[in-house]
């Protein structure tokens, strides 16, 4: 009986989480402009939504936050494995300092790390575009990186890297051969993580992204709806979008359990 | 490993994209227009009732969202971590899935919802879009240290001839405590300082404080913006030096 | 020393981490082929000397040379020593075959030699087959097994061992020792051991080399070692042993336990206060009869597998340590005998604290760093540097630390029969030796007192 009222209330739940998301779904498979009128099935909305011609702003829009996502996580991933590196090795004050400084990004709201960026480089007369939005999400992204990277460091066996130069190993071949194996799993999952940081942000790119006409599927979207109307090809967007998230974080999240599971059959 | 200075250039980028953009915020919040020392831009804030009313407004709604997100979400956070009562991991998956798709495709979706089912956008439409795109960030964190608590304390209690309730009061909600604080962090945090959500789910009838620093810093006033970005600042801080900033831990291991 | 007939050579090592001195002016000379075992409790130093050899840490001051090259500033891979770690240190996303290939693939090695040198080396630890094992899913005993292939195959001049075994259990560990002793002797090499178990270090070594606090306290074959321990620290450490205090009236003839006993030591002068030690298996122990050296009453009774351990206190209120194959009752009256050869004696190396210290004004004096009330001096002025003895026993400890003129912490104890000899290391890092009745613990922090009378000052 407390098992049924549970299960009910977590369905419940789920049910207000995913109303929305199941009405923009199910509402991209018809023709109407308004959501709400249902004008018979269609995946019309889905084929102009690729066909470009009209909506050609949508798909460079959508191209260029792949771009910017692809790009920021990648220096952050190289930055902050680097810098994970270094703190790692840093003592008590250094290495207080650098922390506090590595927090800070992640504490700031967004408004703010986005304003205060907007205000650096107009006060540096940077003209916005490309270089400044990938600069800011670098900015907010790279200490996620740090903080994946530095527990694979902490978990580490001290004793690996001097094996490694025990065995005749240069520290440039120790830190190839050994350290990086070991930290990779860690860059990994920062760099997916400062993907999908980069591709979600709104509040940091409309205060960079300049008045030059760049933009990302979140600026349109903004755009868009403070226009009125939603442009309809949205609805087959956010449906595939959101198809895609899904399945990704249950592939990741079933392998994550299978691969424990198999582990833990070894071990025994 | 001597590779301490692999930190410095990090700590370089850190000095330009982190601490010399925020000392801009403090720069351009004491001056007017013209660089010259002024604190006119705080007594415009404290004199204009507008933009005072809208800052106490944004904390209310605030409150209210995070303050809804904890009676929603600790119980949801207790099932899930409770093996007797959902033992499946897909629910918790499930639940998290939200804090992955676009906060404005959520919020566009929640307008969507509303005018589906022929509800007026407003005040209500403002609270339910609110803890609808900030309750994940709610449950997940306290699942989480529910989910890491040794179950020997409970059992311990229960020995002790604890009833289920004082287990739960004594027990499991003290020790579930850091995670409702991170929980707190991650929903308090944000909701006080978006800017278009409010914008979209109102159709721009209701003003949040951070849709106000917004149109300020688009319509160039950027000292008044940088002023009211300060007092933002303030407040995060100060609620910041509430809670432990454990949020980080929590972070992890979202993937 | 010439550099003939030594491998390693270790002269005046020092280091320190900030203001704690780790090793303090430490000499080593191994020769070719020794089994060699570096042997003390935990923080003494003997891993940091390890890791100095190894290259992993520099030394402050001193000169390490291997085969006769100075190596002092030589970085560890280019070293020609290996290195196997206590938690083994396997690289976790390397199968067995690559971590025990890694250090010949860095040496460029051909591929085929690569192979027939692993499958030697895997055949020698006793794990032929395991190559394409995942390391992780190894147990401590076979991992440690790859550990040492990996580190053998570079056919090093010196194998160093690191607490091996500390992770195994006692059957695994017992095992492991005999191999790595056979090992030893196969391959010819230099091993250089570290470890806190004596009884590893006596089953396994050509030559033990105990250590405390920084310093070598003694160098020895196993049986010189157990026999003829130096000083009271090494008897205490090495195996069981009842220390107590003692005199020497003459040669041949000291007086303990309120009587006097034949021995065989001499040469230490007349009345010379020295510590003696006897091994608790050396005391003969049967009923009471009048042909009994002394006689006492037995405490308590274990039995230990082989034989059994008892206390017996004699009627001056000494308690003695005795193992026996025979049981006897507790409270039953038993006479002892101690053979003369079993009778060590060692030199005092000391019979009370002294310190240096200078005079703040008539009534005070600093040592140690702090200031002490003493009696009133006539004649030494203030600033004068004095020197200045306090009895052993005449050191109050106290619980609370608020209580003492100062703060130290309790490093080492010794039961000398019926007191406790202890020694605190102070606030400034000076050692203070005290006697006292009170049982306290290692690591105890102690506020420490002493009253003026205790204090005596000599004018240097």
């Amino acid at each position: 009986m407390k098992k049924f009222f549970a299960q009910a209330y977590l369905w419940l739940l789920l049910a207000m989480l995913y109303a929305p998301i199941l009405i923009i779904a199910i509402f991209s498979f018809t023709e109407a402009k308004v959501l709400g009128n249902w004008t018979g099935f269609s995946t019309k909305l889905y084929t102009s939504l690729f066909s470009g011609g009209v909506h050609h702003s949508l798909l460079s829009a959508i191209e260029n936050t792949f771009i910017i996502a692809i790009v920021s996580a990648a220096i952050a991933t190289v930055l902050g494995s680097i810098a994970a590196i270094g703190i790692f090795n840093l003592r008590n004050r250094q290495k207080m300092i650098m922390n506090t400084l590595n927090n800070i990004p992640m504490l700031n709201p967004d408004i703010i790390t986005g304003i205060s960026l907007f205000l650096l480089f107009v006060s540096l007369g940077i003209t916005q575009g490309y270089a400044t939005v990938i600069l800011a999400h670098v900015t907010f992204c790279t200490p996620y990186v740090v903080l994946c990277v530095m527990p694979r460091l902490q978990q580490m066996n001290p004793n690996i890297y001097e094996a490694a130069l025990d065995l005749g190993a240069t520290p440039g071949q120790a830190l190839r051969k050994v350290l990086m194996p070991e930290i990779k799993p860690g860059m990994i999952s920062g760099f997916i993580l400062a993907f999908t940081l980069s591709i979600d942000d709104f509040a940091v790119t409309i205060f960079t992204i300049g008045t030059e006409g760049l933009e990302t599927l979140s600026t349109y979207i903004y755009a868009d709806a403070r226009k009125g109307g939603l442009t309809p090809e949205l609805r087959p967007l956010s449906t595939i979008i959101f198809v895609t998230v899904l399945l990704l974080l249950i592939t990741i999240n079933v392998r994550a359990q299978r691969a424990q599971k198999a582990k833990e059959k070894e071990l025994k | 490993m001597k590779r301490g200075s692999w930190s410095f250039p990090y700590f370089i980028f850190l000095l330009i994209f982190v601490v010399l953009p925020l000392a801009l915020i403090f720069l351009y919040a004491f001056q007017d227009a013209e660089g010259n020392f002024t604190l006119k831009n705080f007594s415009k804030f404290i004199s204009s009732p507008e933009a005072a009313n809208t800052f106490v407004y944004s904390i209310g709604v605030a409150i209210i969202t995070t303050v809804l997100c904890i009676l929603l979400g600790y119980p949801a956070a207790y099932i899930l971590s409770n093996s007797e009562l959902c033992r499946s991991k897909v629910m918790v998956v499930l639940f998290i899935l939200p804090m992955w798709i676009n906060i404005l495709v959520r919020t566009l979706a929640t307008v969507a919802l509303f005018d589906f089912l022929r509800l007026p956008l407003g005040e209500g439409a403002l609270i339910f879009g609110m803890v609808y795109n900030f309750l994940p960030f709610m449950i997940y964190p306290i699942y989480n240290t529910l989910q890491k608590m040794d179950h020997s304390y409970i059992e311990a209690a229960q020995d002790l001839g604890a009833s289920p309730m004082t287990v739960f009061t004594k027990v499991v909600a003290p020790l579930s405590m850091p995670g409702v604080m991170s929980g707190v962090m991650m929903v308090f945090m944000p909701t006080i300082s978006t800017f278009a959500i409010a914008e979209l789910l109102t159709m721009n009838n209701i003003k949040l404080f951070g849709t106000t620093i917004q149109e300020n810093i688009n319509n160039g006033m950027w000292n008044y913006g940088a002023a009211l970005s300060l007092i933002m600042l303030v407040i995060i801080f100060a609620t910041n030096l509430f809670s432990d900033s454990e949020e980080q831990t929590n972070n992890e291991g979202i993937i | 020393m010439n550099n003939s007939n030594f491998i390693i050579e270790l002269s005046h090592i020092s280091k320190s981490f900030g203001e704690k001195v780790v090793l303090d002016d430490v000499s080593l000379y191994v020769k070719k082929g020794e089994f060699v075992t570096i042997l003390g409790p935990s923080g003494c130093g003997k891993t940091t000397l390890l890791r100095i050899l190894a290259g992993f840490g520099t030394a402050d001051e001193g000169e390490i040379k291997i085969g006769g090259a100075d190596i002092t500033n030589v970085p560890p891979h280019e070293r020609p020593v290996n290195t196997v770690f206590q938690r083994y240190a396997l690289f976790p996303h390397l199968n067995v075959y690559d971590n025990i290939a890694f250090g010949l693939k860095l040496k460029k090695v051909k591929e085929d030699e690569i192979e027939t040198r692993v499958r030697k080396a895997l055949k020698m630890v006793g794990m032929t087959d395991y190559e394409w094992r995942d390391v992780n899913s190894l147990s401590g005993g076979q991992q440690q097994r790859v550990a040492i292939a990996r580190a053998i195959i570079n056919r090093p001049q010196v194998l160093l061992l690191d607490e091996p075994l500390a992770a195994l259990d006692l059957k695994m560990r017992k095992d492991m020792q005999m191999e790595l002793k056979e090992m030893h002797k196969t391959l010819g090499i230099t091993f250089v051991y570290v470890t806190h178990d004596q009884e590893e270090a006596l089953t396994l070594s050509d030559t033990i080399v105990v250590m405390s606090e920084g310093k070598v306290q003694q160098i020895g074959t196993p049986i010189d070692i157990y026999n003829e321990p130096k000083n009271s620290f090494v008897a205490d450490f090495i195996g069981e042993s009842n220390i107590l205090n003692g005199t020497m009236v003459k040669d041949k003839l000291v007086r303990f336990m309120g009587q006097e006993f034949e021995c065989v030591d001499k040469g230490m002068g007349e009345n010379a206060p020295v510590d003696v030690v006897i091994r608790p298996e050396d005391v003969y122990i049967m009923a009471k009869t009048d042909s009994g050296m002394f006689e006492g009453v037995v405490q308590s009774c274990i039995f230990k597998g082989v034989h059994y351990e008892m206390l017996v206190t004699t009627p001056n209120g000494y308690e003695i340590m005795i193992q026996d194959y025979n049981a006897f009752e507790v409270g039953q009256q038993v006479s002892m005998i101690i053979k003369p050869s079993d009778i060590h004696v060692m030199q005092k190396e000391r019979i009370c604290n002294t310190f240096e210290g200078s005079m703040i004004d008539s009534t005070h004096v600093e040592i140690m760093g702090k200031e002490f009330v003493c009696n009133e001096q006539v004649g030494i002025e203030g600033g004068e540097k004095v020197e200045v003895e306090v009895a052993f026993d005449k050191v109050e400890l106290m619980d609370n630390k608020e209580d003492g003129t100062m703060v130290g912490d309790v490093r080492f104890i010794l039961y000398k029969g019926d007191h406790y000899h202890l020694t605190i290391r102070t606030e400034n890092g000076s050692n203070l030796y005290v006697d006292t009745h009170d049982v306290w613990d290692d690591r105890d922090i102690v506020g420490i007192k002493i009253q003026p009378e205790d204090i005596k000052i000599k004018r240097v």
